[in-house]
């Protein structure tokens, strides 16, 4: 789950990090009164869930309130990559002495936590590490122990950091790795974290991403604390109608899970596929023998008769949708005849001939000879585990394409 | 011979009474598999399977009257994590995890114990192992009968980050007349107790084993640690690897997952096409298409003896 810079913030302090006096606002008059309070010259910051916010105009500076509602006014209206923003951010322009760069990321092969602190902030971590490897430190974390001081400070005066500097970034880095773990963050940045004229530490800005499998158990944080609504699940796009039917057809019923996607496809082959790992191959398999999918799809856990149903035909109702490819890898867990009674009675629904609509079925295991007497009465085309599922996705594009297989 | 399992291997199954441990209990046993005892809080005194539920792990241990090998972990995610610490300080050494959706920060709490215990995790979110006519752990392959169909005794070990493809690579090597030495269904999510390359060691020690075939998806840094491990170790195993999810290297595909929690395209390195060229350089052989492996893996073989 992602953050708006608003809300990393929040979080931010919310651990004991020092931040600036900020406002968030969603009209110039908000900004208007928030610059006031700051007094100064002021930043105004688009909100939005994007990148690049500085090239697009998201971000200016602004000497007067008036100055700042102005900004502020032409902000709110600016859609950035495709995403309107939530509002703006009003922050006094900080007078900075130095930029660093802290952060704090899983590294998935140690499986440990990884602290990374550079003296050169404000610009990309990746780009630094690659030119100055010396001005990046490094620092692993345990999950089971108390995260201690001295580890954040072992990797900060590894950069070479020293003096007053390293000991005000110390508790810092120390909190920020404490939080992330508290938090359960699978990102927890602070760029540029900045010394300010006075020598005092500031994050000036903060991003923050929390791991989608742990939103349940964090719902302090995210609903009293940042007072985000329960619906809003900040995916990288809108869901499509195929998208919220399939899902909503798959809450409906505890009995197996069903996935659609449709997102970045457009063929006129529907794919009744499953499971994780044979939905990835077949898509592949469909795409490198010249079939064009018309969405990606995915069964397991046994489905009901409904739910396979119900899946196949959101699939069937889809624009430029003229088959359906039912595949599956070698089933132990869902039942053949199962899914078999599904999709057929889904072409049965819409008026349409099952040995016609259903391109090819390859789904072998459990209950297989059963769901071949069914698919076999309805005149449908399908193969056991001697056909692969490489030769399975051939036979339905070859279909599709009106070649002989 | 074969890896972590062999006939004698006792485990438990943790969270015995859920309807898919029921199933799964019941295919372990017809098997062959020594399940010696189950635990779900609440319900000492019941059998599943002929199989006796306890509260506590180490009421199981005491019942069975020695140390137990392993445990299947099937609880739900909010729970897993004690579930698992409980099986490794009641001395159990091998933790098929078989739920999904859990936190990383859990995961890796319990494979941080692991490793100061000396105990071993596979998964989470896998259908754990299998050396076939030996001793199946998890519901990889299903039904007892459907497993045997899979699952011939082999030369080729197999790793895999889908659960489901563990089962349909096995079958076409079985159905090649190769076989399996030991599968590993080693889970799907960014965090996983077991890497290719952590497991590398124990299929490099067995004889029977005489190459690897790998599973692998886009997402995570697993196949550039083991194209490591291989550079690094001089192993005297042939690797194949097959790629899926290719399709995910468009534009359009960025920042979203698919099949499993691991499974998402965050940085340069997590490509299909990345990860292929890696492999690649490090003499592993991917294979477009999965009918392309045993082919692939008779002429390693082949190549190997001929030496």
């Amino acid at each position: 789950m992602r953050f708006y810079e608003y809300e990393a913030r929040k979080i931010v302090e919310l651990a004991g990090i020092p931040v600036t006096k900020y406002g968030f606002c969603t009209t110039a008059e908000e900004a208007h009164k928030a610059a006031e309070e700051i007094g100064g010259p002021t930043v105004i910051k688009s909100q939005v869930l994007s990148g690049g916010r500085m090239k697009a105009g998201g971000v200016k500076f602004a000497d007067t309130p008036e100055e700042a509602a102005e900004h502020a006014e032409a902000i709110l209206r600016l859609e950035i990559n495709g995403h309107m923003p939530r509002g703006v951010l009003v922050d006094p322009k900080a007078e900075v002495k130095q930029e660093y760069y802290a952060s704090v990321v899983w590294d998935g092969t140690a499986k440990r936590p990884l602290m990374l602190f550079s003296d050169m902030g404000g610009i990309d971590i990746e780009e630094v590490a690659e030119t100055h490897p010396d001005h990046v430190g490094r620092g692993h974390l345990s999950n089971l122990f108390p995260i201690s001081d001295f580890e954040a400070k072992q990797t900060i005066a590894a950069t070479g950091v020293t003096g007053s500097p390293l000991n005000r970034a110390t508790p810092i880095l120390a909190k920020l790795a404490r939080l992330f773990r508290d938090y359960d963050m699978t990102l927890a940045e602070i760029n540029p974290l900045a010394e300010l004229t006075d020598g005092s530490f500031v994050a000036l800005d903060a991003h923050m991403e929390m791991e989608n499998e742990a939103v349940g158990r964090q719902k302090a944080l995210l609903r009293k604390h940042l007072e985000i609504a329960e619906d809003d699940t900040r995916e990288t796009y809108e869901p499509s109608d195929f998208e919220r039917n399939v899902a909503a057809i798959d809450a409906a019923d505890h009995r197996g899970v069903i996935q659609g996607k449709d997102h970045g496809f457009e063929g006129n082959l529907g794919l009744v596929i499953g499971a994780g790992g044979g939905s990835l191959t077949l898509t592949d398999a469909v795409r490198s023998q010249g079939g064009k999918p018309a969405n990606y799809s995915e069964i397991g856990g046994n489905p009901s008769v409904a739910k396979a149903c119900g899946l196949a035909k959101e699939v069937l109702e889809k624009d430029g949708v003229e088959k359906i490819a039912v595949m599956m890898s070698i089933v132990s867990n869902t039942r053949v005849d199962i899914v078999a009674r599904g999709v057929i009675k889904a072409c049965l629904e819409l008026g349409k001939d099952p040995g016609e609509t259903i391109a090819i079925f390859r789904i072998p295991g459990a209950w297989e000879d059963e769901g071949f007497k069914i698919l076999n009465r309805y005149g449908v085309e399908y193969c056991d585990r001697s056909v692969s599922m490489w030769e399975a996705a051939g036979r339905a594009v070859a279909k599709i394409q009106g070649t002989p297989a | 011979m074969s890896i972590l399992l062999s006939k004698e291997t006792t485990f438990i199954v943790q969270g015995i009474t859920g309807r898919e441990a029921v199933n799964l209990t019941r295919e372990c046993l017809d098997y062959g598999s020594k399940v010696v005892g189950g635990v779900t809080p609440g319900r000492k005194g019941r059998e599943v399977h002929g199989v006796p539920v306890f509260d506590t792990v180490a009421q199981a241990v005491e019942n069975y009257g020695g140390p137990i090998d392993g445990s299947v972990v099937t609880v739900p995610p909010a729970f897993t994590k004690d579930a698992v610490l409980e099986a490794i300080e009641n001395g159990i050494k091998l933790i098929v995890i078989v739920t999904e959706r859990i936190p990383r920060r859990d995961v890796a709490q319990m494979v941080e114990l692991a490793e100061m215990r000396g105990a071993r995790i596979i998964g989470p979110n896998c259908l754990g192992l299998i050396v076939p006519e030996v001793c199946k752990m998890g519901g990889i392959g299903g039904p007892a009968k459907d497993a045997a169909k899979a699952y011939a005794p082999g030369p080729v070990g197999v790793m895999s980050r889908s659960g489901g493809m563990t089962t349909e690579i096995s079958s076409s090597l079985t159905q090649a007349g190769l076989g399996v030495s030991t599968a590993i269904s080693i889970g799907g999510d960014a965090i996983i107790g077991s890497t290719y390359a952590e497991l590398m060691p124990y299929f490099e020690a067995d004889e029977q084993t005489q190459a690897i075939v790998i599973y692998t998806e886009p997402g995570g840094r697993m196949e550039a640690q083991l194209s490591e491990w291989v550079a690094e170790n001089n192993s005297r195993l042939p690797i194949v690897a097959f790629m899926a999810g290719k399709f995910m290297d468009d534009e359009e595909m960025k920042g979203m997952s698919f099949g499993h929690a691991g499974t998402i395209v965050e940085g340069k390195e997590d490509t299909a096409t990345e990860k292929i060229a890696r492999l690649a350089e490090a003499g592993i052989t991917v294979a477009e298409e999965i009918p392309q492996i045993p082919e692939l893996i008779k002429e390693k073989i082949g190549a190997r003896a001929s030496v």
